[in-house]
């Protein structure tokens, strides 16, 4: 079957099978930050936006994309890098295998919430595994970000 | 893994209901769930085109299209002030905010799971399903009803003023529900559903005077305890590798008083 989409702002057009997952589409297509983690859409790891907002394409089928806008970090090259930066100050990377997908999130996290209190961000970010850092260092970089962005800094 | 041979985006819910006819063709909601079987589908039929995912509102009911999210429900104001926080508490668990943005309310109710946190809340509320050609039912009946071919298009929540609490116990967080417990009373009645038992969720009615004495907040904390001892005794428990039967007994108990107590709090008792 044939599907359309807006893959990272350039418009696709491409023959898939019906059950391809997203997440295969993507990386077909040179999004190699899209991880495929727990297969059991728990992990976080294969987040990418469909229409602005956060989904797992792990667990979507490429199907129903068509259409849509899809956003990977390859496509959010300048928000990524300004807050993977915090994260990379914080050692909150460690081994940096469920970075893309935390990353996304946070992200989708400021966009929704510029201010997110404590409560908000474990919330938003609770679908997002990390077997390393027990996550002190990725809310420490969390905090620094917003310091920096209530100081004037700018995406 | 979940091997598709046909996708079909449908074009009217006529079309999607006659191609569900076929055993081996599905309807699809987020797919999370059906995504973790090994199983072999002719043709999935994707309702994403027919404009089922807006939760709409008047003076009397809400409407909540099958295709509506459950970050959809959890962000709903008007659903998060009728129900007093009640529906955000039964979604905000699940798993992460990227798999709410894919889970369907049909999704949720249609499969009728055990674990459902979704369907336990809603049973407590004054809910009934719409089904393209099983008319309109109430989300009870739905629940005990044998699983067929039909489409499950809407959910109705009456706004039949009511206090509403919802509470779980996981083993960690973003999990299943180890159990799952919703309270909803007001002046004329009552009733306590407790889910994840771990089988489907079941509805209990209080006795009148109970619900009277919460509603009107004379309740003591003892008489709380003495009815949610009576309610969890009618609630049958099994075990899994979650938790043992005796343990969500024993759990049924201490929510259902915990929820008489929030509901007692929120009167200011």
């Amino acid at each position: 079957m044939q599907i359309n989409m807006i893959l990272n702002g350039k418009k696709i057009t491409d023959e898939i099978n019906p059950d391809l997952l997203l997440i295969d589409f993507v990386r077909n297509h040179g999004c190699y930050s899209v991880k495929r983690g727990c297969e059991t859409s728990n992990c976080g790891l294969c987040t990418v936006f469909m229409d602005g907002k956060p989904v797992l394409s792990c667990s979507v089928l490429a199907a129903r994309a068509d259409g849509h806008v899809v956003d990977t970090l390859e496509g959010l090259q300048e928000e990524a890098a300004e807050f993977g930066a915090f994260i990379a100050d914080q050692g909150a990377d460690q081994c940096g295998f469920c970075n893309p997908g935390m990353v996304m999130n946070a992200i989708a996290l400021f966009r929704e919430h510029p201010c997110p209190s404590d409560e908000e961000i474990k919330e938003y970010l609770a679908g997002n595994l990390c077997r390393c850092s027990g996550y002190e260092g990725q809310l420490r970089a969390i905090h620094a970000f917003m310091e920096y962005k209530k100081q004037g800094g700018t995406v | 893994m979940l091997k598709v041979k046909q996708y079909v985006k449908a074009e009217s819910l006529e079309q999607a209901y006659e191609l569900n006819q076929k055993r081996a063709n599905r309807i699809i909601g987020g797919m999370l769930w059906m995504k973790m079987s090994n199983t072999r589908v002719h043709t999935v039929i994707d309702l994403s085109g027919l404009g089922l995912d807006k939760i709409e509102e008047n003076e009397e009911e809400f409407s909540i299209g099958c295709m509506a999210t459950l970050r959809q429900l959890e962000l709903h104001e008007g659903l998060d002030a009728f129900s007093q926080g009640a529906i955000r508490e039964s979604t905000r668990h699940i798993v992460g905010v990227q798999f709410r943005n894919l889970a369907t309310v049909g999704g949720s109710i249609f499969g009728r799971f055990g674990f459902s946190d979704i369907l336990t809340c809603f049973l407590a509320m004054d809910t009934y399903v719409e089904l393209y050609k099983g008319g309109v039912i109430s989300l009870k009946e739905f629940v005990n009803r044998k699983k067929d071919n039909d489409i499950l298009v809407r959910l109705i929540v009456k706004k039949t003023p009511a206090s509403h609490v919802y509470l779980t116990h996981r083993n960690t967080k973003t999990d299943f529900p180890v159990l799952a417990v919703a309270l909803s009373v007001n002046e004329t009645g009552g009733k306590v559903v407790v889910g994840a038992r771990p089988a489907r969720a079941l509805c209990v009615p209080m006795k009148e005077e109970w619900s009277q004495s919460i509603s009107n907040g004379s309740c003591t904390q003892e008489e709380a305890e003495a009815i949610a001892a009576e309610l969890a005794k009618q609630i049958p428990t099994g075990s899994n590798t979650r938790a043992g039967a005796a343990y969500r007994s024993h759990l049924a108990k201490v929510l259902i008083k915990r929820g008489i107590l929030k509901l007692l709090e929120e009167r200011g008792q």
